[in-house]
């Protein structure tokens, strides 16, 4: 103790022992202290990235100018319109440099090349996390309340859908999980609102369930309920996991509720005279290109075919003779908006076609499945059972009332903060983790979840997370001149009798008209300007294909002379293009040579050949439409507009702009319209 | 102060979670396995890739097609059983990094490569008699512009330059007189500058003094569609692109 003492006394003596000691000390301990601020920032990680990459440049032939343009301190950048505080290029400080393309140590590589500029858009807005961190670890990793960690690089293009709402060609990820968000039927329950207030639409089409009873049986439907996916493998209807009881309860109150939907009196039915013949089945099946819309499962287990329509490899299982008999006949009957064209087969063809569909069939599919007649109560827990999984938000269910808001809104999912979310013991805490295992298997979160399991390749499901990590805070508040909107279907309807027939036909589901249909077939809002009447009438009459290499085609329906009229005027009169001036055709007063220099120009200059067909002996070009009679198919004043600017009048066309002179584009127009059908049809154009 | 601690605290985890799993890669490369769950039964001295190499994906995400590789004895016969290990670059992962032979032979994995858009050497290896087998595998990772080019290369080019017809996209190669080269084909390619890639994109090919079979479409892409098919053909080129031309290197 006593020793203590004497050694801090002395101690004291040394230091303050006299007034200018004790100044010199004190302006010490001063100096130590305001030294802290400078050594912190020295020994800080930011500091220590930035010696880093002046050694890293040290020795480059191009260190000069990389030197000049290095800035050593926090860097900013701020962009109060998005929103942006990034101080990322603090430590990234290669990222503008396109010399360093060689680099490949973090944090000084080059930015991949971008649409965008860095510095107008900053980082977060596309990689997420802390803009304003100064540590790698607060910068990439926060999880912090009200903080994201980085975004991983397989959700990237969910960075550009906030901004654009239209699909990009830069971004298939973003746009096919866009897509499904409609086609799984996802916008049923979740709402789903873009930030321009427009919504997300549901695409899928699921049938309606008032009249099931007439379509199908119990058992089919229980079986159904147990494993849609067992039944049609491509099926986008989600496997609710339901017990033999529920399921059994819901098959007997959706019978028991179905009334019997009321005949067609318009359509004459099948007489029972009328024999199939079994052995035209296959043919009128592919004649019919069914396979463009409806898939089948073949021998190897691959599905064949369009997915428009329901999967048909089990059909036999599922629909009523009588049912498909009428469904073929006109499926508009049963539903008034089915995608399903009414083909007009003749009462021998619809036989044929049922008697081939009902053979695809399972014998094993469903089998031993017994359902004993359901009590009251059993109905009745039935039908709460439909009310508490929202079945009814999807179909169409007698006595069930669609259910508003079932299920939560998902406009601003991107920006769930993390600390709203339940995650799952042992899982990364991030936002995409949440979302794709909540995709994956939502109920893991919870036997009480009501979320169905839905049956999607990885691929799918991280295009879904994309889609869904774009709808973020952000991309509401931005200003609205900084987004692009989404391209919305217009709400085109054809008008009068020929209105009608396309509606029946459902030309739409395939084909476009003034932005609204499929794409499945070619736009047709200018089809009148671009064909010649004859041609048309014959080609709805028997549509032979004009690209040999497409597997979907126009299907033949059994048009009337009168109806095929009454079509042909309509696309003749009505869908013309205000650019093409039919008065102003180049060709009538082109000298004959006009064709032989034409000939010429098309197999030389512009070797048109390496596409398409003009001469079957010498040309094999298979990658646009054949044009050995294209003269009895267009009309001149297209083809000449067409050569000087496709993508004027077909926007995305591969056909390439030649930027043609007029005198080459009205010779080969000339050579063109000297292609004519045998037989001189259309010849009198 | 008390933020920064946090911060730094959970930095400090997931690090030493990386160094960990860092240090355990090469490791098991040389020592025993460290996947004691997977119980050898058999071991072979051959590695064959079966399917899954060269594919092009895009950066952060699964390869489309899973990586099989089969192990062989001396006499060419399958081994089921043996163990395999799957090793790549920082940034790649697998699932599973390792497995165990089927009844074939076979060995499959799901690939994801890294976040970098470049060429990745990986490689399968399995433990043999006397010392380890390795097969080398290479994968590569397209970055945003690559993508686009190879977007517009199936809309607009394959049609012609890719000799493989599918039901969906039938092949014009074998149509054309004078034959054009694959976008893989480094050997023809790699030999051509940007300049003269831009050129024959822009203007077909009367502008290489070629045929006019090559259409030029100068009037149809936009110049940012051009560089971006050209960045395209650079990342696909096998053997790999070296650009000339300025090379930074060390003094
Ligand atoms: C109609 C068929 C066709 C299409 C479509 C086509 N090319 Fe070509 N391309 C050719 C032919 C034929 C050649 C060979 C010309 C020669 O060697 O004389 C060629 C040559 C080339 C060459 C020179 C290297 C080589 O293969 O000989 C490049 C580069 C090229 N094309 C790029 C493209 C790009 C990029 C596209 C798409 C935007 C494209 N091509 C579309 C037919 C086509």
């Amino acid at each position: 103790m006593q020793l203590i003492r004497k050694y801090l006394s002395s101690a004291w003596q040394a230091l303050f022992g006299d007034p200018v000691r004790a100044f010199g000390v004190v302006s010490l301990i001063l100096l130590l202290a305001l030294a802290i601020a400078p050594a912190k920032e020295h020994f800080s990680q930011w500091h220590s990235y930035q010696r880093k990459y002046l050694a890293l440049i040290h020795d480059r032939g191009d260190a000069p100018s990389l030197r000049r343009r290095f800035v050593p301190g926090i860097h900013q950048t701020w962009l109060p319109e998005l929103g942006v505080v990034d101080r990322c290029t603090t430590c990234h400080l290669g990222l503008n440099e396109a010399s360093l393309a060689d680099v490949s140590q973090q944090p000084f590589r080059k930015h991949p090349v971008v649409p965008h500029s860095l510095d107008g858009f900053g980082c977060v807005i596309c990689h997420g996390g802390q803009g304003q961190a100064t540590t790698v670890a607060e910068a990439h990793h926060s999880e912090r309340t009200g903080e994201e960690p980085i975004l991983p690089t397989r959700y990237i293009e969910s960075g550009c859908g906030q901004c654009h709402q239209n699909a990009l060609p830069g971004t298939p990820q973003l746009n096919l999980g866009r897509t499904m968000l409609g086609r799984y039927g996802c916008v049923h329950c979740h709402a789903v609102t873009r930030p321009d207030g427009s919504k997300v639409e549901a695409t899928d089409h699921p049938p309606t369930l008032a009249h099931i009873a007439d379509k199908t049986t119990r058992a089919w439907v229980f079986s159904w309920l147990k494993d849609p996916q067992a039944y049609a493998a491509s099926t986008t209807m989600p496997n609710y996991k339901l017990s033999d009881e529920d399921a059994s309860d819901i098959s007997a109150y959706l019978m028991k509720s179905s009334m019997p939907q009321a005949k067609d009196t318009a359509t004459p039915g099948v007489k029972p005279a009328v024999i199939a013949d079994p052995s035209a089945g296959p043919s009128l099946y592919g004649e019919s290109f069914c396979a463009s819309c409806h898939a089948v499962q073949n021998a190897a287990g691959n599905l064949v075919g369009g997915d428009l329509g329901p999967e048909l490899t089990r059909i036999g299982n599922k629909a009523k003779p009588e049912w498909l008999t009428a469904w073929l006949e006109n499926p508009r009957v049963y539903d008034a908006t089915t995608p399903m064209p009414r083909y007009r087969f003749t009462p021998q063809q619809v036989a044929t076609l049922a008697t081939f569909l009902q053979a695809k069939s399972d014998s094993d599919y469903g089998s031993g499945i017994h359902l004993d007649a359901a009590s009251p109560q059993q109905i009745a827990h039935g039908r709460k059972l439909i009310v508490e999984l929202g079945c009814a938000a999807c179909h169409e269910i007698n006595g069930v009332q669609r259910p508003e808001k079932f299920a939560p809104e998902l406009s601003t999912i991107g920006s769930k903060p993390l600390a709203q979310i339940v995650f799952l013991p042992g899982m990364e805490h991030t936002l995409p983790n949440y979302i794709v295992a909540k995709i994956r298997q939502p109920r893991a979160f919870g036997s009480s979840v009501k979320m169905p399991q839905f049956t999607l390749t990885a691929a799918q499901t991280d295009a879904l997370a994309t889609a869904l990590l774009a709808l973020t805070a952000r991309g509401r508040a931005m200003p609205d001149n900084l987004r692009v909107a989404a391209v919305p279907e217009t709400n085109y309807q054809p008008a009068g009798h020929a209105g009608k027939l396309i509606a029946e036909l459902a030309c739409l589901s395939c084909h476009r008209f003034n932005g609204r249909g499929g794409d499945m077939a070619p736009d047709l809002s200018w089809e009148g300007s671009s064909v010649q009447r004859q041609w048309l009438t014959d080609f709805l009459h028997n549509p032979n294909t004009l690209r040999p290499s497409l597997i979907r085609r126009m299907p033949r329906f059994n048009l009337n002379d009168s109806d095929n009229k009454e079509l042909t005027d309509y696309i003749l009169a009505v869908y013309q293009s205000p650019v093409i001036d039919a008065d102003l055709a180049p060709v009538a007063t082109n000298p004959p040579d006009a064709v032989e220099h034409g000939k010429q120009l098309f197999y030389s200059k512009y070797a048109c050949q390496s596409c398409h067909i003009v001469d079957t002996k010498t040309d094999k070009g298979y990658v646009g439409p054949t044009l050995t009679q294209v003269g009895s198919r267009l009309t001149a004043a297209w083809a000449y507009a067409w050569l000087k600017n496709p993508q004027a009048l077909r926007p995305g066309t591969t056909e390439p702009n030649q930027n043609m002179s007029d005198d080459d584009a009205r010779a080969l127009t000339a050579f063109l319209m000297a292609q004519k059908a045998p037989g001189g049809r259309g010849a009198k154009q | 102060m008390m933020r920064r601690f946090t911060a730094r605290m959970t930095f400090g985890t997931s690090t030493m979670l990386a160094l960990l799993t860092f240090a355990a890669l090469p490791g098991c490369k040389h020592s025993t396995p460290a996947h004691s769950a997977l119980k050898a039964t058999a071991q072979g001295t051959v590695l064959v890739e079966t399917s899954g190499g060269h594919q092009v994906g895009v950066t952060g995400t699964a390869l489309k097609d899973p990586l099989v590789v089969q192990v062989n004895d001396d006499h060419g016969t399958a081994v089921p059983g043996a163990l395999v290990e799957f090793h790549g670059s920082a940034g790649v992962s697998f699932d599973p990094a390792a497995a165990l032979t089927d009844g074939s032979g076979q060995a499959t994995t799901s690939v994801t490569l890294g976040a970098i858009a470049a060429r990745y050497d990986l490689s399968a290896v399995t433990p043999g008699k006397a010392a380890p087998v390795s097969l080398e595998i290479v994968e590569t990772a397209l970055g945003y512009q690559e993508r686009v080019g190879s977007i517009l290369a199936d809309k607009y080019c394959s049609r012609c330059h890719d000799s493989e017809s599918s039901p969906e996209r039938v092949s014009n190669y074998d149509n054309l007189e004078v034959k054009p080269h694959p976008f893989t084909e480094g050997s023809t390619l790699n030999k051509m500058s940007d300049a003269d890639l831009t050129s024959i994109i822009l203007h077909g090919g009367p502008a290489l003094n070629r045929s006019a079979l090559m259409p030029p479409y100068g009037n149809t892409l936009s110049a940012a569609d051009v560089k971006a098919l050209i960045a395209y053909v650079r990342a696909v080129a096998d053997p790999p692109y070296q650009p000339a031309g300025t090379v930074y290197a060390r003094k």
